[in-house]
């Protein structure tokens, strides 16, 4: 389903401030329905708070807020009711089993029993977990864990789905099943919210994304858009010696458009990276290694904010 | 509270209560053992020993003076300990009331669930506890059976002041002082074993103004139907609803600060 125009979540100079401390610094975005929206950041950029105030479990400091059309400032019980939230760590319940988290999340939302039941098992079914719904919960591996979460947050049936950083912590092939669940839910119709510092997870997931930085938003787009627009189309990362990094000042500026100089390597922007590497080798340049990449959010990041998204 | 936030705080007790499902045959038993256990010990053993005049005991048998004393302290206790491990348990270590925070629940409800919990604990232990006296041919029927709405109320006035304790504290290390210090001391010096006359003058008054004095007083006056215990009835009511008032007031304004920042 195409993202419509309809926007679910607006917000204009949304700030939260914690003391003297400034966590989210009058940041505007709007999240059209249908559509996986994504908070890219390292982490302290601000996006767990500006998560938490969208989910009402935090109090906004300043500007404006609406979440399905309803103010959190006076209409969070309304809102909570038709969102699902999969927090940062997880919080399932460790005293139940794992159809029994699900059973007892509905009964919060005040879900009539024999519904409640039917989703539940529905749920188990989508997330794979039917064969341990009898289980405790603390045995489980961090991957199902973190896709009881997501069952857990679906159980209303909710329009809008927060998730934040749902696979910070997981193996990759865990990180894999969530993000194919995540994208089922997506073309079922439904909106995500997510943040991350994994720009591959950004780029898999996210129509449109924001990224964040120091508590602002310093760039907006999807990720094809953001990478056309702040880097070039290809990457040449050289390492070299120190001792010829040293007599390289100026030489590789007339090769590449930008050059990145990062402790370890040099990342040469270029439309063509091969080329690019012809070039270095007929310049005589002596490399370690090399290495030709298209260019990702990742590159976007470091342009804009001259730091990599995972320090 | 209105009706309206009492079946969203239900839930909460619910929840309680799915896990209790798993946990009660052994928790029933050690409510019937301790009352067994102390009064056969304190009551008949020692009691046989100092009971030589019931003058001491307000005109009544040690055994008769001492077990409504027990069943109020245990009810204590086990309001207080209700609201210090599980419920820091749910704010910081296995974060349950986040989950609960993010369902259109809120802090009130939360609140109000957790004390529903710790007065549905307070119920059957109090009531086995009638039970087992019972046996030792203490209470007055019917009307010992106030006793049981006696320790509930004066269970929930510790427990809200103990969760709203809990909910500053970052690790356990707080309990152990409150119990140490605070709980302990109540337990011996409230009128739980001897009568506060006992006590040299000057102590009497900071003993008469501690809450499990009210509610030793209260449940000892309704276990025995004794009407000099409870000449004061308004006043030890009064002392804990206050209590209970106060403590709900500052356990939701720490909750909420804990829970939604």
């Amino acid at each position: 389903m195409p993202p419509s125009e309809e926007v679910l979540v607006h917000a204009r100079g949304l700030t939260k401030r914690f003391g003297e401390f400034t966590a989210v610094d009058g940041v505007d975005f709007d999240v059209r329905t249908g559509e996986a929206f994504g908070f890219l950041g390292p982490n302290g950029a601000g996006k767990t708070s500006t998560m938490r105030m969208i989910a009402c479990s935090s109090p906004i400091s300043e500007g404006e807020l609406s979440v399905i059309g309803m103010d959190p400032r006076r209409s969070s019980a309304q809102i909570k009711s038709r969102i699902g939230v999969v927090p940062q760590i997880d919080n399932l319940d460790a005293e139940l089993t794992v159809r029994e988290n699900l059973l007892m999340y509905a009964r919060y939302f005040d879900i009539p029993g024999e519904i409640a039941r039917q989703r539940t098992d529905e749920l188990l079914d989508f997330v794979q977990l039917a064969e341990r719904a009898t289980d405790q919960v603390d045995p489980l591996s961090g991957g199902m864990k973190r896709r009881l979460t997501i069952a857990r947050s679906l159980i209303n049936d909710p329009e809008l789905i927060i998730l934040d950083e749902p696979t910070t912590g997981l193996d990759p092939q865990a990180r894999h099943l969530v993000w194919e669940r995540l994208y089922r839910l997506k073309q079922r119709g439904a909106t995500l919210i997510i943040t991350t510092h994994y720009m591959d997870e950004a780029e898999q997931l996210c129509d449109r994304l924001v990224v964040m930085d120091k508590a602002r938003i310093v760039a907006e787009g999807s990720p094809r858009d953001l990478i056309e627009q702040y880097s070039t189309r290809e990457v040449l990362e050289i390492r070299v010696s120190d001792a010829v990094r040293g007599t390289l000042n100026g030489l590789l500026d007339a090769i590449a458009d930008r050059v990145e100089e990062l402790p370890d390597r040099l990342l040469l922007y270029v439309g063509d990276g091969e080329r690019a590497l012809e070039t270095v080798h007929q310049r005589q340049i002596p490399l370690e290694s090399a290495l030709v990449r298209r260019a990702t959010l990742e590159d976007v990041f470091l342009r804009l904010t001259g730091r990599s998204l995972i320090e | 509270m209105t009706v309206t936030s009492l079946a969203p705080a239900a839930r909460v007790l619910q929840r309680n209560l799915w896990v209790y499902r798993r946990t009660w045959r052994g928790s029933m038993l050690g409510s019937f053992l301790t009352p067994l256990l102390y009064l056969t010990a304190m009551g008949v053993g020692l009691g046989t020993l100092v009971s030589t005049s019931t003058a001491a005991f307000e005109g009544y048998e040690f055994v008769h003076f001492l077990g409504p004393g027990i069943l109020a302290a245990t009810c204590m206790q086990s309001a207080v300990f209700e609201s210090t491990f599980p419920v820091l348990g749910k704010i910081a270590w296995r974060r349950n009331y986040e989950a609960i925070l993010s369902t259109p629940l809120d802090v009130r409800h939360v609140l109000a669930g957790e004390l529903l919990w710790v007065g549905f604990r307070v119920l059957s232990i109090s009531s086995v506890f009638l039970l087992v006296l019972t046996l030792f041919g203490i209470p007055k029927w019917p009307f010992a059976i106030l006793a049981v709405p006696s320790a509930i109320l004066m269970g929930l006035a510790f427990s809200s002041v103990i969760i709203a304790f809990a909910a500053t504290q970052r690790n356990g290390e707080g309990f152990s002082w409150v119990f140490r210090f605070i709980i302990n001391p109540l337990f011996l010096f409230s009128g739980t074993f001897f009568p506060l006359t006992q006590l040299p003058d000057a102590v009497q008054w900071v003993a008469a103004l501690t809450p499990l004095y009210h509610g030793v007083a209260l449940v000892r006056g309704t276990v025995l139907g004794e009407p000099a215990f409870l000449g004061a009835w308004p006043l030890h009511i009064g002392y804990l609803v206050i209590m209970l008032a106060i403590g709900w007031t500052i356990a939701h304004r720490l909750l909420k600060r804990r829970l939604l920042s």
